[in-house]
């Protein structure tokens, strides 16, 4: 109860706050700005409700992109991973090359993948994916390695191969963890996707938030931060869920 | 080499005895120690060890903290390969052999949490590639004479730690290898409920007869579980004294420990365990 009472509360105050110093024009007065660049909840709402065929159609087109470049980031996280706790060569010659992939500047890169693979999907599925990947990888790889010794000495005692010992022992072990990287992904996937989006695209919530500022929409900008917030806020939910199903031991 | 998976039943047992000679089964079951020594890094954590175990016989190894039990049992199980000397399980030397040998039983029970009791207890039998109704069966059949009738489909956290005991021990059993190698199994329970696990292996091995080498730092333990009890220095371990138990595995623990024969052989290992931690 208090899990959700407290943050409900938590929200209305800042939400009404906000409302009494945008409506009153105490907080564009304050920012030296014209109050039609300063939207009072009231007005984000009405924006929302007004703008919802066209923020819906944003939205999935941006949903989609996150959905395909995280699933892309699971199974290649998966595959490294799994391949890099088999294989102490692999480890040590990918693991700086994983450290570094996270390092790479995305809003530079961005603009170079849309060149190479053009308007569509695809360059927003590779930076989406490459952002996602190192929380999952890294994560999934400190699970299996997690694992300790005297389980697997029983195993070996009790005639399990080398598959056997990953597939009873490692890959059940390293499922929580897996769990952690895939959260932290999926909320930065949605940010990424509006790197992708902005970096060249003919629709998803990061082009409308970029014409709309472009035009002083702010009311729309921020109903579309809104759902793109909530967006991130469910993936993860669903995320915590599939966990609560899965890793029923903990 | 795969032995066969289930339990030996009285018949099964006498049938091997008769097709045959009795003197296979026994060195199957048996275990030898020559000359043996290891380091850990830099360290001598082994010097010098001789050990022998006949058929069914059951070696208890007391001795200071650290002082290269574990190490010895992993040697045995043919998890370690030995530096110097040679560790023969059932006449063999190779880490296949001595692997196909011995069962080894942690020190903790390592009970896996995402499986029930029942999967937990069958694990040799599935990594062996029994099917799974088949291998709880045949490890459910074990499950009331372990006391555990009703707990199959628990989960680890759901058993006492009696139980955990109970289900590890099971779990090693299962392996049906004529050697186990058990590291302090009821180091973690307390007092009482140790009482009851010593009393209840006791029966269990009269059952269920194996070659069994103990590590324990208990030395009313290994006295009363064990026929002999070889007491180890501290590192470099070697064995300062060798002692028989004067009345291994009698029904009443209570009554086997305060026997004077028995207080007398503890007087004796306590004194030799002192000895060897100088």
């Amino acid at each position: 109860m208090r899990r959700w009472v407290l943050p409900a509360l938590l929200v209305a105050a800042l939400v009404g706050g906000w409302q009494i110093v945008a409506s009153t024009g105490a907080l564009a007065d304050a920012l030296h700005l014209d109050p039609l660049l300063v939207p009072s909840p009231a007005e984000i709402a009405e924006s929302l409700w007004q703008s919802r065929s066209l923020l819906a159609e944003n939205a999935w087109v941006t949903l989609r992109e996150i959905l395909l470049g995280f699933g892309c980031a699971v199974v290649a996280g998966l595959l490294f991973a799994v391949a890099m706790h088999l294989s102490e060569t692999l480890r040590l010659a990918l693991y700086p090359l994983l450290v570094a992939s996270q390092t790479v500047p995305i809003v530079a890169i961005g603009p170079i993948l849309v060149v190479w693979f053009g308007y569509g999907i695809s360059p927003k599925l590779w930076i989406i994916a490459l952002i996602c990947f190192f929380p999952i990888t890294v994560n999934t790889l400190d699970g299996l390695r997690s694992v300790d010794p005297e389980a697997t000495k029983m195993m070996r005692s009790l005639d399990a191969s080398r598959r056997q010992i990953l597939q009873r022992v490692e890959a059940p072990s390293a499922l929580p963890y897996f769990f952690s990287g895939a959260k932290i992904a999926v909320t930065v996937a949605v940010i990424a996707a509006l790197f992708g989006e902005w970096a060249g695209a003919d629709s998803g919530l990061g082009v409308l938030i970029r014409q709309d500022s472009a035009q002083l929409e702010t009311a729309r900008v921020f109903a579309a931060v809104l759902v793109l917030s909530a967006m991130a806020v469910a993936l993860f939910a669903l995320l915590a869920l599939a966990e609560r199903r899965v890793v029923t031991w903990r | 080499m795969r032995q066969d998976t289930k339990m030996p039943t009285a018949e099964a047992k006498d049938f091997a005895q008769a097709a045959s000679p009795a003197s296979n089964d026994a060195i199957r079951a048996s275990l030898s120690i020559r000359g043996l020594a290891h380091s850990y890094g830099e360290l001598r954590t082994i010097e010098q060890l001789d050990l022998e175990v006949p058929a069914h016989g059951v070696l208890g190894l007391v001795g200071p903290s650290g002082c290269g039990k574990s190490t010895l049992l992993e040697l045995i199980a043919g998890l370690q390969e030995p530096e110097q000397g040679a560790v023969e399980v059932g006449g063999e030397t190779g880490t296949q052999g001595r692997l196909a040998g011995c069962a080894f039983m942690p020190q903790r029970d390592m009970l896996l949490p995402w499986l029930t009791a029942i999967d937990n207890a069958a694990l040799a039998l599935r990594n062996r590639g029994v099917r799974r109704k088949q291998a709880r069966d045949q490890a459910g059949q074990l499950f009331e004479r372990f006391g555990l009738g009703g707990f199959e489909r628990s989960t680890p956290a759901e058993l006492s730690g009696g139980m955990r005991q109970r289900v590890a021990f099971l779990r090693t059993l299962i392996a049906d290898k004529p050697v186990l190698a058990l590291d302090e199994p009821f180091a973690s329970l307390d007092a009482i409920t140790r009482a009851e696990m010593q009393e209840w292996l006791a029966g269990a091995l009269k059952a269920e007869p194996r070659s069994v080498v103990l590590v324990t730092h208990d030395i009313e333990e290994a006295l009363y579980l064990c026929d002999r009890v070889a007491v180890l220095s501290a590192r470099p371990a070697r064995v300062v004294e060798e002692l028989s138990a004067p009345a291994p595995r009698t029904a009443d623990r209570d009554a086997a420990v305060t026997n004077p024969e028995f207080v007398a052989a503890r007087e004796q290992a306590l004194h030799a365990l002192r000895e060897g931690g100088r």
